[in-house]
């Protein structure tokens, strides 16, 4: 028998079919979602939906292409096509939407950011998210569920209400330091306990912070940006360009030659070895692997995003809408593009578990994956020109690429449609190391692995 | 896990080392221009594939060692003190 599903998860029951081929040249008529087509759809044993998406065959030229169909990529494509009306993109996938790390993150959403530029940044990113369901006609499931970094030291209040007080200044109202009672009546499980391994005295808050829902975020930017005309393109990877002059003129890929008057970059843990197809040599990046995992589902157990970091101990956790909580922690310290991690972490973040919510410690393992990090050398991004005249960057997102996903594609959109960087990004650049303005906002230095 | 054969001590875990990092990077003279600096400081080959790095082993015999370890597939193809004077001495031993 069928299983049903509600509307949102529809996009899984069309998956199948579109292997089969299905190829108009035209953009869909895009199905809206609504209350009344879900309640119609149930009576009908769901058979109501159609495809989300197309599977176009890619064409020989396109105005735009982006290579890369993870967030940030798709979330490029839609704005280009929404916020500044231009046709003839493709979007270029090696393997499936949402395979990469859209589909490997621990999907928080925040933007408590400290330095000028990152600040603007992540809060038009957050109001971005709030609103993205609505203007993508596509529950990403965005909940405001509040984001609570424990703090463990007079020391760190003090640092955490500094920062915390830039933001109510600068734009987020919602930042609040709280003491250990109000932390305690909002979370009552974590280890207040005389001899626990970190002790507790306070928390800062921001509450419009919380979790999304990744898959649907890929999803809901694709089918939004198909419905512009977009090309989604998968399985096709990117093997070589073709220059001539200053610009690129073609992109070799694994499904033929397709040439692009703009190309844009946004490939997350592989920007160097496309950066070196482009004929380039380095970058201020280094490609690191980053753990997450997911425990068997449980029933509701905690309301918050909860995060800690003090001494060699990182960790944060929420808990999945399905139950499972959701949690990382540190990197695997060396340097990787291998999708898979290693037990060393898996131990560490076990501990750093159950030492703040020991209820944790009978809980089993659902699964354990590991994406591939771009790690820049301050630990902010780059969403710049390039020394080629049409090759624009993305990348450089360390730990923050989910939530910064809308604004990310939103500035990256505005940056290829007008050939300038808008001023909140104008030191997203490659330069600012040379001078001397690096956007280090934990003040770790020039290594890529302490910017987690 | 990745297993270290580290010429002092043996084979070992990886947890018993802290990763130092890209160890083909060859820093300028004191006096050399500023991009030569922004390069060695700042810029990354990044290979995916078989690179040169440098690993402490911390909680052994706190010696620095210079590897050649694939990124793709963890495989260590050599690995030697990174000191040259006492790598030196330990093939002249063997």
């Amino acid at each position: 028998m069928k299983t049903h599903r509600q509307g949102v998860f529809a996009v899984a029951d069309v998956l199948p079919r579109r292997l089969l081929g299905h190829n108009t040249g035209n953009p869909l008529e895009m199905t809206r979602f609504s209350a009344w087509s879900v309640f119609r759809n149930g009576l009908s044993g769901q058979s109501g939906w159609t495809r989300q998406w197309r599977d176009p065959e890619p064409k020989k030229q396109y105005d735009i292409v982006i290579v890369g169909g993870g967030l940030h990529g798709l979330a490029t494509a839609y704005y280009l096509a929404k916020n500044h009306g231009l046709k003839n993109i493709a979007i270029l996938e090696k393997g499936w939407l949402g395979g990469g790390n859209a589909g490997r993150n621990t999907t928080i959403v925040r933007s408590n950011y400290f330095m000028p530029g990152n600040r603007q940044f992540y809060e038009h990113s957050l109001e971005l998210w709030e609103n993205l369901s609505h203007e993508l006609n596509y529950n990403v499931m965005f909940s405001q569920r509040s984001h609570i970094a424990l703090l463990h030291s007079p020391g760190a209040i003090d640092g955490a209400a500094r920062r915390y007080n830039t933001m109510r200044l600068t734009g987020t109202p919602d930042a609040e330091i709280w003491d250990l009672e109000k932390l305690k009546q909002n979370v009552p499980h974590l280890n207040y306990g005389p001899d626990s391994r970190f002790p507790i005295l306070g928390a800062a808050v921001q509450k419009r912070a919380g979790t999304a829902r990744h898959d649907a975020v890929a999803w809901g930017y694709a089918r939004a940006a198909d419905a512009l005309g977009v090309d989604i393109i998968q399985n096709c990877e990117v093997t070589s360009t073709s220059r001539s002059g200053n610009s690129i003129t073609s992109l070799t890929t694994s499904r033929g030659e397709i040439s692009a008057k703009k190309v844009g970059f946004a490939v997350a843990g592989n920007t160097s070895r496309l950066w070196q197809m482009a004929g380039f040599n380095t970058l201020p990046i280094e490609s690191h692997k980053l753990q997450a995992f997911v425990s068997e589902p449980l029933k509701p157990l905690l309301d918050q995003v909860v995060v800690f970091g003090v001494g060699g101990a990182h960790f944060y956790i929420s808990q999945s809408d399905k139950g499972g909580m959701v949690f990382g922690g540190d990197l695997d310290w060396y340097k990787s593009y291998a999708q898979r991690g290693n037990l060393p972490i898996v131990q560490d973040v076990a501990e750093c578990a159950v030492s703040i919510l020991p209820c944790l410690g009978r809980v089993r393992l659902l699964r354990h994956w590991s994406g591939v990090m771009d790690m820049s050398m301050d630990g902010s991004p780059f969403i710049c020109k390039t020394p080629l005249d049409n090759l624009y960057l993305n990348a450089g997102w360390n730990y923050g690429g989910f939530k910064a996903s809308p604004a990310s594609g939103w500035y990256f959109a505005d940056l290829i449609a007008n050939d300038r960087p808008h001023e909140t990004i104008a030191n997203f650049n490659l330069d600012r190391f040379a001078q001397g303005v690096s956007l280090d906002e934990r003040g770790a230095g020039p290594d890529p692995k302490l910017h987690g | 896990m990745i297993r270290i054969n580290c010429p002092f001590c043996g084979e070992r875990d990886h947890s018993e080392f802290t990763y130092g990092g890209d160890g083909s990077i060859v820093y300028p003279e004191l006096d050399a221009p500023a991009e030569e600096w922004v390069e060695a400081i700042f810029q990354r080959e990044n290979i995916r594939g078989v690179q040169t790095e440098t690993w402490h082993h911390v909680s052994g015999c706190r010696q620095w060692l210079v590897i050649e370890r694939d990124t793709m597939t963890h495989e260590i193809h050599s690995i030697k003190a990174a000191h040259e004077g006492v790598a030196k001495v330990l093939e002249a031993g063997t």
